[in-house]
């Protein structure tokens, strides 16, 4: 059974349709990417895909069950979206991360430094990066910030808006490699998008070209 | 000495003291402010109101029937709770249900246990106590309210990353929306207790004055003025909870999605 099968999604703004009778199915290990041009909806079909927005028609199933049948929050800790623009929360950057596990959902799951700080030397940063206060990250540790804020609940599924959009090349690198360990480290797939073609090319198996 | 009461004023000197617009009228002449039209339209409205309230209180004192004094309150807390959206800058649907609701169930709440409990008229009913202290009520959860629904749906625009970013790591629409909901019901708050605190200091309350002037002994009128700002309190806190809490369901869902789509801004 593939992990998020995904069937006849079609979606309307202002009598307009962005895109319809999208489907495909992301299997363990799989690299999917997302392409087609401004404006198709791409980050649109992310937050559907993360249940953010109500789906106008077609269905979603995680390990053959609906969203709603996992429970919503549930559902979003496995099948983790990380927005175009990175989002903060007030205090330093292992507060962001310990707030998370404090949610209902994550109960059970304890804040593993350790492991943290392993991501971190991949990514190429200090120790010190964990003190530092959220508000003062450049646009490219927002994006670390996010992703580590939702390796560290485990999610099944990654679906990434264009993740390294505001990373330089060499952290690019690092990020990319860091997604490959973590993919090969279960049953994981990811979704991405990203405006640079090379890293389409470089990073994901297949793609999904959106289109009205 | 006569009867308590206040010395009347006769007609002629009720005219005299409409003389006392005319300060703001020449200021707003002099400073070129343009409030001239607003300043006339506004002192009519109040004078012609006020006439209108006074006529209707004296008949309604003279009513003996609890069903039309429940009634009249009834109508009262409606055109509160209507009052307090229609200061918001935006809407959703079924935020005047939510608000009618709120305003409702704590006003009749507060007063119900305050005139039943503590004042304790004779009737229960009498109108001179019942309407007039709803009235008190009214008027400042109306405010509380409209300021909490006001700050509740800037929030959740605002904060709208924040909030969905929240519901992507597994929040629940309840963990995602606390910080805003607070903030909301901290906001509507807010001035009920900031006028508590400066009480008899600052402001001396209208009804105060108004019963010291009828021949009230003022330590009297003390105690009717703690009973009001306890129901004030109480009834302004329980009808701000709940219009957030109503607010926040309806601009959230069940499927823990926030639903800002059901809002629409004031054009």
């Amino acid at each position: 059974m593939p992990l998020l099968e995904v069937e006849d999604l079609a979606r309307q703004l202002e009598g307009r349709t962005l895109w319809q009778g999208v489907g495909f199915a992301l299997n363990a290990g799989d690299r999917l990417g997302l392409v087609g041009p401004s404006g198709a909806g791409k980050s649109l079909l992310l937050r559907h895909l993360a249940w953010l927005d109500p789906l106008q028609r077609g269905r979603i199933l995680l390990r053959g069950r609906s969203p709603t049948h996992w429970t919503l929050p549930v559902y979003r800790s496995r099948v983790a979206y990380l927005p175009q623009r990175a989002i903060a929360f007030a205090g330093t950057v292992e507060h962001n991360l310990c707030q998370v596990l404090g949610y209902a959902s994550h109960r059970g799951q304890a804040y593993a430094e350790q492991r943290l700080l392993g991501w971190l030397r991949q990514l190429g940063r200090e120790a010190s990066f964990l003190t530092m206060a959220a508000e003062r990250l450049s646009g490219g540790e927002l994006q670390l910030l996010a992703l580590l804020r939702a390796l560290q609940l485990d999610p099944e599924i990654l679906l990434l808006d264009e993740p390294t959009a505001s990373l330089d090349p060499a952290s690019t690198g690092r990020v990319e490699d860091l997604l490959l360990q973590w993919l090969a480290q279960g049953q994981r797939a990811c979704l991405l998008t990203s405006h640079d073609a090379a890293q389409i090319e470089r990073f994901t198996g297949r793609q999904l070209s959106l289109t009205p | 000495m006569s009867a308590p009461g206040a010395l009347p004023i006769s007609d002629g000197r009720l005219a005299l003291s409409a003389l006392l617009i005319l300060v703001n009228v020449l200021l707003s002449g002099l400073l070129r402010l343009g409030l001239g039209r607003s300043l006339l339209l506004a002192a009519v409205r109040m004078v012609v109101q006020l006439l209108l309230v006074g006529t209707v209180l004296e008949w309604l004192f003279r009513q003996h029937d609890p069903l039309t004094i429940l009634l009249l309150g009834l109508v009262m807390a409606s055109i509160a709770g209507v009052s307090a959206v229609q200061r918001t800058r935006a809407r959703f649907a079924g935020i005047y249900a939510n608000s009618l609701l709120s305003v409702l169930a704590s006003s009749a709440l507060v007063t119900g246990l305050a005139v039943g409990g503590i004042i304790r008229p004779q009737p229960w009913f009498a109108p001179q106590y019942l309407i007039t202290l709803l009235g008190m009520v009214l008027g400042n959860t109306l405010n509380g309210i409209s300021l909490a629904l006001d700050r509740l749906m800037e929030g959740l625009t605002s904060r709208r990353e924040q909030v969905e970013a929240r519901l992507s790591l597994g929040a629940s629409r309840w963990e995602a929306c606390l910080e805003v909901v607070r903030d909301a019901i901290r906001v509507g708050m807010i001035p009920t207790i900031n006028s508590m605190m400066v009480m008899g200091l600052v402001s001396l309350p209208g009804m105060m004055t108004g019963q010291i002037l009828q021949g009230a002994t003022p330590a009297g009128a003390v105690r009717y003025q703690i009973v009001i700002l306890f129901m004030i309190a109480a009834a302004t806190a329980l009808g701000v909870v709940g219009v957030v809490l109503l607010g926040y369901l309806r601009l959230t869902s069940r499927e823990h999605q926030l639903r800002l789509d059901r809002l629409r801004t004031n054009s």
